[in-house]
């Protein structure tokens, strides 16, 4: 750790895992409820798990890129966060109003609009939180060295608390507010949320492979580029069948079919940075994870996106299970995973140590890349028989997802894996304090 | 290759770039918006009722079970053409009759059988509800979804 300041990473990752911790609970009570519907229905309904299952994870991984960027921008910029005082404030707003929130859902209090059901108090306080967040580290950044990765970073961070604006506007006419929702929903996580991510993607390659800022750099701007470029007009594959005009199922189609174009991208530029880099680095959990997020992302936002986007798919696909399998995988790979590999770089360094119990964390990534990729193949396989069931045939959804019993117990044995991964994964990051397998002798190059 | 793709030309190709699709969707989204006002949902006046119906709808946190117009949880049935499926698209009576009903026989309890939950909700709440869900019903949707099973 270079710099005293970055240390406030530290507190925004821990309880970042918490709340991821909180999320995957949740996500296996709801999968266990599809299995036997009867559990907790009229003391926890479906709807409130559900809301604390997603809510939970938004919040958790804008903690993580918080804390990322408090751990990042220092290092960029080479100075100390503006204010370390704020960056606890800010945590700590953000900590009252997701317990809040959590509390309010568990009395029956929220809004309907999904994703964004927290109270209006609550939004108020994220955009309080989302204000001094700006401040305190545009003007590190601005008093500092300036990269193409911060550059990156800073306008990704900007755009989307912005963005945010859009979560106190609800029309009455439920056209509009669709509309205006995925100004939100959209245009974070396949716009604004890129940038964060290529940016922190960048960063790690930096650190982990010692490839060429130069080179580095460059190739940030042409992903983002192709991100943008593309996930901006993309906006419109979900403006098929809301009521917005009939122009936008090709153009939505055409963009969207480009949004696979920056998660190749950074999946190939993780790969090529490896190949080319010469640094051995110790960190082999958080190159594991880095290049299992781009690979990850690339299958669940890039293909399994593209696989019902097209809006002559999309007619029959919309609202069904293989939506569920595309988001799992996409959440998972693109931003979870990305995480992850942030947590796994910088923790061992916020504490001082060498980068321990990397077998444990290795196992923790092929036991939650197992479980969800099995997940999303249930789903899909799931979604396309009620495809077929409901949108060909015209059976009613209930009599449709009766037959889909053995598809939904199959996905809740692979959230088994995904919360023993990620508890496996806390376990690991937070509290064995030596290297549990002995690694070899130094490694010996091959024949 | 890396001598005309500098940093710097990626640079602003990025931002000019990002800069102009912004306003070409800027634009699309202001056309939409009249076409959403003057077209699509102008079938049923946006009446009081049926935004009373939409902050009840709100209120009880449907879209995170049901979907409407596809969107949403995927765990309960598309509401956004049920009333087509009730035969009530037209007649506000039935439609309440029929919501009404079915709402008040919630939870079922039948063993394996998914539930819904009982809401406390008022004869008014329940009729502007309906009238939402007629409202909603009437949007051009571009003929989605393909069949009334929604």
């Amino acid at each position: 750790m270079k710099y005293q300041s970055q240390k406030v990473a530290y507190a925004y990752f821990v309880t970042a895992m918490a709340l991821f911790g909180i999320q995957v609970l949740g996500g296996l009570l709801l999968g266990w409820i599809y299995v036997s519907p009867n559990t907790l229905s009229e003391l926890l309904p479906f709807n409130i798990v559900r809301m604390i299952h997603t809510n939970a994870l938004i919040v958790w991984l804008l903690l993580g890129f918080f804390g990322a960027a408090y751990y990042l921008v220092p290092e960029e910029s080479e100075r100390e966060i503006f204010s370390v005082k704020l960056a606890y404030i800010q945590l700590a707003i953000l900590v009252v109003g997701t317990l809040g929130a959590v509390g309010s859902y568990l009395v029956g209090i929220h809004g309907g609009r999904e994703f964004l059901e927290q109270p209006l108090w609550v939004k108020f306080g994220i955009l309080v939180a989302a204000v001094i967040f700006l401040v305190n580290v545009s003007l590190t950044f601005l008093a500092g060295r300036k990269t193409a990765i911060t550059n990156i970073l800073m306008m990704g961070l900007w755009l989307l608390c912005l963005l945010w604006v859009f979560a106190f506007i609800n029309p009455d006419n439920l056209s509009l507010d669709k509309m205006y929702w995925w100004f939100v929903v959209h245009l974070w996580v396949e716009a604004t949320w890129e940038l964060v991510m290529a940016a922190i993607l960048g960063f790690l390659m930096l650190k982990l492979t010692g490839v060429d800022r130069e080179v580095i750099e460059k190739w940030l701007y042409v992903i983002v580029a192709t991100a943008l470029f593309s996930g901006i007009l993309g906006t419109g594959h979900h403006f098929y069948w809301i009521g917005t005009p009939g122009y936008w199922q090709w153009v939505g189609s055409i963009f969207s079919t480009f949004e696979v174009v920056p998660f190749f991208a950074m999946m190939s530029f993780a790969f090529i940075m490896v190949w080319k880099g010469r640094k051995n680095h110790p960190n082999k959990a958080a190159l594991l994870w880095s290049l299992g997020s781009s690979t990850v992302a690339f299958f669940g936002a890039g293909v399994w996106g593209f696989l019902h986007t097209l809006h002559g798919v999309n007619f029959y696909t919309h609202g069904t299970q293989i939506t569920a399998a595309h988001g799992h995988l996409a959440f998972y790979g693109a931003y979870v995973a990305l995480n992850l590999a942030m947590f796994s770089y910088a923790m061992p360094v916020l504490r001082n140590r060498a980068p321990y119990n990397q077998v444990l964390n290795m196992a923790s990534f092929w036991l939650m890349t197992g479980g969800m990729s099995f997940m999303t193949f249930t789903l899909t396989f799931a979604g396309t028989i009620q495809t077929h069931m409901q949108r060909i045939v015209g059976e009613y959804f209930m009599d449709v997802q009766d037959q889909l019993d053995l598809f939904y117990l199959m996905r809740f044995g692979s959230g088994v894996a995904v919360v023993l991964g990620a508890l496996l994964f806390i376990y690991s990051m937070l509290v064995v304090r030596r290297e549990v397998v002995k690694p070899g002798p130094m490694a010996v190059p091959g024949e | 290759m890396s001598e005309i793709l500098t940093k710097s030309r990626a640079r602003n190709v990025f931002y000019g770039g990002s800069i102009f699709f912004v306003v070409v969707f800027v634009a699309m989204t202001v056309q939409s918006h009249r076409h959403i006002v003057q077209t699509s949902t102008a079938g049923m006046e946006l009446s009081d009722e049926v935004r009373h119906g939409k902050h009840v709808w709100e209120r009880h946190s449907c879209i995170n079970c049901h979907t409407l117009h596809g969107e949403g949880a995927y765990f309960a049935p598309e509401l956004g053409n049920v009333m087509t499926r009730w035969g009530a698209l037209d007649d506000p009576e039935l439609a309440y009759e029929i919501l009404d009903g079915w709402m008040k026989a919630q939870p079922s309890g039948i063993e394996g059988r998914r539930q819904m939950p009982f809401f406390e909700i008022t004869e008014e709440e329940m009729r502007a509800l309906a009238e939402f869900l007629r409202w909603a019903d009437q949007t051009d949707t571009q003929n989605w979804p393909p069949n009334d099973a929604g």
